[in-house]
């Protein structure tokens, strides 16, 4: 009832023409309220990074902020696809193997068969995508929940792991241009430099252009510090990281070992594929309205099923990038790929990063953001020689801390709205 | 009432299996009024609202729409001509934005990108044009709004679409009473800017505020359909309770006054 009375003031319904303070005020009610958005995963993010740069100096060097990356992309990418499950309101079990199956599929197509990487690629990717169109069928059209039929394929992928790379043996992959993509492949210095010059300026004309053209339509506006301040803060924090990467990590003068890993490329394009499909397209709208409420999407001619299906099709198909992330990593694929803890990791940075379990909340870029939270953990309580038993336990008190801080807000955000 | 409704249903049917719930019912509701649907539980208001909006086919009987026979077979064909229903549970996305809700499965594109401006802007011009000032911004998620300023949002949907013929279930039900006069006074507007509004309610203070005719069913039959200055309050309740209130309302035989 005050949420009413308050806007009986003078403003129209899209007046209230924001200023720095104004924005900085609705934040922090907006955080209040329970939306947090990333902010737990940034805090986490620099907490986590003071600690162990402080305990371990090495952990602060561009070496292992390189190794970093690598080792987080697979579990980033496979978080990326997550999301999209996540929002709504499903679990993927299966992605972890569903990963390994392809990078399994991967390495028998190049080394057992000796197809070029582009067909090997393709088969993965293809694999990919007919796993979630079964997954999602067997979900959305017989109605099975997602939790029991992705925990069937998590058993039945495994197998399918073994299967394929024949009971146990390890299959190498040594097709350079795999392994370019997140073993050896690195830009030169310039090319970086490049990289980042377009990226920041399409950030900036994007933002600016936006900013215009709804001035000139008379909408409310962000203020231009605001604009400012995000572009700016995004340019020095990408600045930095390219500066760092930039720096020779080689020890030996023979083996030059500086630029930015390609995977960062790799991983900074599905970004923004994503999060253009998720923002700004009708599918992705309608992504959010079924994970918002599902016979709301239905009564507003949603096809709920089709959408239900293709979150599914799109988890898995991210996998499948994953596992050939992992499997060019590893420069081979054993039985393991894809096992172990990747799943648990990968559903850890999606819910870390801020997309809730519950559906309907969550971007891209929280995989990333979350991605880089357990990349942390795991790299830095490696560096400080804690043991596999100790790492385990460590992330799944992350994760949990994050499940509950997303139950919490959720619940605080009900209080709030309801009020 | 000399010209003719907008809509019109003459000798309606309706049988679920051997159970008959509407007999022969004529309705009809006018553009420019608001013609309120009463009965009690059970007499057959969802159903003949239903019917209209063509989630159920009648089993006999004329629908007419300005005057012209049409049939209608489902949902999108009262869509197309300009019916929508509002209904009780509100059907919006909590995790959506009040423009985002407005536009739900009929977002405008350009391409296959969101147009996003337009969106925003036309919501605002509908919301400004039923003088609704109790929402902020039209950038504010559903979750954040009162019960009041859903339901505003909910029948903005419906007039946002240019329909000719709103029917709102029961919009007043959970609403405190600032909010409810806040509703009804949105109901008389539109109304007043020429749609056709249809409102089912238990609540007879709501009905006499803001109807113009008003009309009672009784165990699934029309018992009257009367302007709302001619009759008071206590007939109103004897027609729901006991479909005859004088000479108003279902003779012994059944047939109507």
């Amino acid at each position: 009832m005050t949420a009413s009375t308050v806007g009986l003031e003078k403003k129209g319904p899209s007046g209230e023409q924001a200023t720095l303070g104004r924005y900085v005020t609705n934040y922090v009610a907006k955080v209040r309220g329970g939306d947090m958005g990333a902010l737990p995963a940034i805090l986490g993010l620099i907490t986590l990074t003071i600690i162990f740069s402080v305990a371990r100096p090495v952990f602060f060097s561009a070496a292992n902020f390189a190794n970093l990356l690598s080792q987080g992309a697979a579990v980033t990418v496979i978080a990326m696809g997550l999301v999209f499950v996540l929002l709504l309101g499903e679990i993927d079990l299966s992605a972890g193997y569903a990963s390994g199956v392809c990078a399994a599929v991967l390495a028998t197509l190049l080394t057992t068969h000796g197809f070029p990487w582009y067909v090997a690629i393709l088969g993965a990717v293809v694999t990919g995508v007919a796993i979630g169109v079964v997954i999602g069928l067997l979900v959305a059209k017989i109605g099975i929940p997602s939790f029991v039929v992705t925990l069937a394929a998590f058993l039945a992928f495994q197998g399918a792991v073994l299967l394929l790379i024949k009971g146990g043996t390890i299959i190498s992959v040594d097709d350079p241009t795999i392994k370019k993509i997140n073993f050896d492949g690195r830009f030169t210095p310039l090319q970086g430099w490049i990289l980042y010059g377009v990226t920041i300026a399409a950030l900036a004309a994007l933002q600016l252009w936006k900013r215009t053209s709804r001035s000139r339509r008379g909408l409310a506006v962000e203020p231009v510090s605001v604009v400012a301040l995000r572009v700016g803060s995004i340019a020095a924090l990408m600045g930095v990281g390219v500066y760092v990467l930039n720096l020779e990590r080689g020890r030996n003068i023979l083996f030059s070992q500086k630029g930015v890993p390609m995977v960062v490329l790799l991983i900074g394009i599905l970004l923004v594929i994503w999060t253009f499909v998720l923002g700004r397209t009708g599918y992705g709208r309608h992504l959010y309205a079924v994970g918002g409420n599902k016979e709301a999407a239905r009564r507003a001619g949603i096809n709920v099923d089709a959408i239900r299906i293709s979150v599914f099709v799109i988890c898995s198909g991210m996998a499948a990038v994953g596992g050939i992330i992992t499997a060019s990593r590893q420069a081979s694929v054993d039985p393991n790929t894809g096992g172990s803890t990747v799943l648990l990791y990968a559903v850890g940075a999606a819910v870390i990063g801020g997309t809730s379990l519950f559906g309907g909340k969550g971007r891209v870029l929280d995989a990333v953001l979350g991605g880089a939270v357990v990349a942390v953990i795991e790299n830095g309580m490696g560096l400080m020689q804690y043991s596999a038993g100790q790492k385990f336990i460590v992330t799944g008190v992350v994760l949990l801390a994050a499940a509950g801080i997303d139950a919490l807000s959720r619940r605080r955000a009900a209080a709030a709205g309801l009020r | 009432m000399t010209d003719t409704p907008l809509l019109e249903v003459r000798g309606l049917n309706k049988s679920f299996g051997p159970v008959q719930v509407l007999r022969d019912v004529d309705f009809s509701a006018y553009a420019g009024q608001v013609t309120a649907l009463v009965g009690d539980n059970g007499a057959g208001k969802s159903t003949l609202v239903k019917c209209l909006g063509g989630i159920y086919s009648i089993d006999s009987g004329e629908y007419l729409f300005d005057g012209k026979p049409v049939s209608v077979h489902g949902p999108r064909d009262a869509a197309a001509l300009g019916v929508d229903i509002v209904y009780q549970d509100l059907a919006l996305c909590d995790n959506l934005d009040i423009v985002q809700n407005m536009f739900l499965g009929r977002e405008i594109k350009s391409g296959i990108v969101l147009d996003d401006i337009t969106m925003e802007q036309k919501a605002a011009e509908t919301l400004a044009s039923l003088s609704v000032r109790t929402v902020q911004s039209v950038r504010q998620h559903v979750s954040s709004l009162s019960g009041g300023q859903r339901q505003t949002v909910a029948i903005a949907k419906a007039v946002l679409w240019n329909n000719r013929l709103v029917v709102l279930d029961e919009p007043t039900a959970a609403l405190g009473v600032a909010q409810t006069a806040q509703v009804l006074e949105l109901v008389r507007r539109l109304a007043d800017n020429g749609l056709a509004v249809v409102l089912i309610s238990h609540n007879m203070n709501d009905v006499f505020a803001v109807a113009d005719r008003i009309a009672a069913l009784f165990l699934g039959q029309m018992c009257a359909q009367v302007s709302a200055t001619d009759v008071t309050h206590s007939q109103i309740v004897e027609l729901i309770t006991s479909g005859r209130s004088g000479d108003l309302g279902l003779r012994q035989n059944g047939a109507t006054a």
